[in-house]
């Protein structure tokens, strides 16, 4: 039997081997899909789409699933996760908008400005930007920029209007929007550096010599050349951003309150919570079954969203790769 | 269109080559709408930024990091204590994240390259090829938090108990320890394994292997001894980035390795238990060190991330080692 093992695997044993290591990842995957929703659905099933809206105070709802005490009512469900939920889509939003407009003008400088030593100097450092893990850049915020915002940006007045509600005392919107934007920046920067290298040169030295200027020239023929790279550079940013869990919690003020832009400049420093960040601050208390399917709910809309932006991102793509004339 | 540019009259022209540099450009820029100058202004202003801004993170984390390292810290176990002066050293830490690089790249690279070779050489049936690349650009993009919570869900089921902890009286599995976190890691490092090895894969002219079924090899060992050993390269850089993204991550650590500073087995099973049993890693050391967890004590956390980013710049730095000795090595194609 030993002598048989020995033998060179005929092919077709071969492709078995090989093709069960890939249909165990794909197996993986949909288990993780459907366990996610199956643990999901009971906080879904006594909130129905209201699970989405807004209504009460979504800490005290979540403390109250702690501390229910096994009467597996109606009310032990409630969960109104719309500040959440909000919370998530402005800190991406802006994050990822600040990143698009810095990684598309780094990377013009990297290409194209830059005098070379700069660039050899700029290169590395991007890439190391890129490779420093999310605790330490929330280590960064948490004990240099938060007391910063602290001492400096807020004044006692601001403090004392909003006494009643929430304490501004530095972690909110700023100091989290400024962190995910530092950190999704250098990944971004990279895939557009990539793709801005790759325009032919004839393209740009036409526009040349046509007469325009050179900034036109770059904006007009190479940036708007490589628009499916930046689309594809800010679609796997805010997938980044939108899962960004350990770093928000840290830095974004803990507390499940939606940001009211109406408030001027306190809006700024408001806390927040995303659903990321929830979901880890939560994940100790999993032994109650209601703040366990609502836990898990979070999670579904997280993965969801994160599908939906691949798939929306590759339809961006082809089409405005059809859109060129190429 | 654009308005008649004024042009000093007695201007002499600038004089050619490098001398004339600063004159020419003064020149050709008097002549830019403001809307195109203040375009490069930003450019160069973001480029300059950038700089300044990694440059002082990088200066910070080392000034801080040297600060309170030294070599008792490296060597000794982290222990409770309500002073600074008691709390111990990072070596448990240091030691869980090396054991959770350890298993997640055992796991994961059977699973990747043998998933690549597949989707490349074999590839049959179509859809289920077209299944297997959108599951990994899922894993790719999941959220780790998400991908944590899955394994939660996975390792407290009653069938796993195997895994962690199991309470003696039947209680709930506990479902975390170095082998459900490894575990859950490996997902993490398969993309990146997958996607170089494929390129690679795919990049190796049909012409090697043609020439070695025209010798008369079978497809197995084509892969086994022609293609696999060319692209050994890039699987080990796809395997060094896994691993930069393994020892980063810290949410899985956070949710699925319990949250004991020292490594505590979890069963008597001499070895196996220490798999089975807890821990922490250098990022959950940082995380539960700074404010925002219960230790509270800066200093280590900075001396954590210190070796922590060593290890990563480490990492990178092989990276473009096996890429510059692979670019010596290669036959030209």
């Amino acid at each position: 039997m030993l002598r048989s093992l020995r033998q060179p695997l005929t092919d077709r044993r071969a492709e078995r081997l090989l093709g069960t290591s890939a249909v165990a990842v794909v197996l993986i995957i949909v288990a993780m899909v459907v366990f996610i929703a199956i643990a999901a659905w009971p906080s879904f099933q006594h909130n129905g789409l209201a699970w989405f809206g807004s209504g009460g105070d979504v800490d005290k709802q979540l403390g109250d699933m702690i501390q229910a005490t096994g009467a597996d009512g109606r009310d032990a469900y409630q969960l109104r996760a719309w500040p959440l939920i909000y919370a998530t889509a402005l800190t991406t939003v802006l994050a990822v908008v600040i990143a698009t407009i810095s990684a598309v003008l780094a990377a013009i400088f990297i290409v194209e400005l830059a005098p070379p030593r700069l660039r050899a100097l700029v290169v590395p450092v991007v890439r190391l930007l890129a490779a420093v893990p999310s605790v330490i850049y929330g280590l960064i915020g948490i004990l240099v920029l938060v007391p910063f915002v602290n001492d400096n940006l807020i004044n006692e007045g601001q403090r004392e209007s909003v006494a009643y509600v929430i304490t501004p005392n530095g972690p909110g919107l700023l100091v989290a929007v400024l962190l995910l934007t530092l950190m999704i920046t250098p990944i971004m920067i990279a895939l557009i550096v990539d793709a801005l290298s790759a325009v032919p040169r004839g393209w740009r030295e036409g526009a040349l010599a046509l007469g325009v200027t050179r900034w036109r020239a770059i904006m007009s023929v190479s940036v708007r050349a490589i628009r499916p790279a930046i689309v594809a550079a800010a679609v796997l940013a805010s997938a980044r951003a939108l899962g960004e869990a350990i770093m928000l919690s840290m830095v974004s003020g803990s507390k499940g309150f939606a940001p009211k832009p109406w408030d001027g400049i306190l809006f700024l420093f408001e806390p927040l919570r995303p659903l990321a960040a929830t979901i880890a601050e939560q994940s100790e208390g999993m032994q109650a079954p209601a703040l366990k399917a609502s836990v898990y709910a979070m999670a579904l809309v997280l993965l969801l969203s994160s599908l939906m932006l691949s798939v929306g991102s590759s339809l961006i793509k082809r089409s405005l790769r059809l859109g060129t004339a190429r | 269109m654009s308005s008649a540019p004024t042009v000093a009259p007695s201007a002499r022209p600038p004089a050619p080559g490098p001398r004339g540099r600063w004159e020419r450009l003064r020149g050709e820029l008097r002549l830019w709408r403001p809307l195109d100058l203040l375009g490069v202004a930003a450019a160069w202003a973001v480029g300059l930024l950038l700089i300044a801004v990694a440059g002082s993170l990088i200066v910070y984390m080392g000034v801080k990091g040297l600060q309170y390292i030294n070599l008792d810290l490296l060597l000794s176990r982290p222990q409770t204590g309500s002073d600074q002066s008691q709390t111990g050293g990072i070596l448990d830490p240091i030691l869980g994240t090396l054991m959770i690089i350890f298993i997640a790249t055992a796991i994961a690279l059977p699973l990747a390259v043998g998933s690549a070779i597949w989707i490349v050489e074999y590839g049959r049936p179509r859809w289920l090829a077209r299944v297997v690349e959108s599951a990994i650009e899922v894993i790719a993009g999941a959220p780790s938090i998400v991908i944590a919570i899955f394994g939660l869900a996975i390792f407290q089921l009653p069938m796993m108990s195997w895994a962690s902890f199991a309470a003696a009286d039947g209680g709930g599995v506990f479902g975390r320890s170095f082998i459900a976190a490894g575990s859950v890691m490996s997902l993490i490092a398969v993309p990146s394994i997958f996607a170089t090895t494929r390129e690679a894969l795919q990049s190796v002219p049909r012409h090697v292997r043609e020439a070695s079924y025209g010798l008369g090899k079978t497809r197995w060992a084509t892969i086994r001894r022609v293609l696999l050993p060319t692209v050994r390269p890039d699987i080990a850089t796809g395997t060094a980035l896994g691993m930069g993204r393994i020892a980063g991550d810290t949410a899985i650590i956070v949710l699925l390795l319990g949250a004991t500073l020292q490594l505590q087995s979890g069963s008597d099973i001499p070895g196996v238990g220490i798999l089975q049993g807890t821990g922490s890693t250098l990022t959950s050391y940082v995380y539960n060190n700074s404010p925002t967890g219960e230790g509270n004590a800066p200093e280590k956390a900075y001396a954590a991330a210190f070796v922590l980013m060593l290890l990563i710049i480490g990492l990178n730095l092989l990276v473009s080692a096996i890429g510059r000795r692979r670019a010596g090595n290669d036959l030209p194609r």
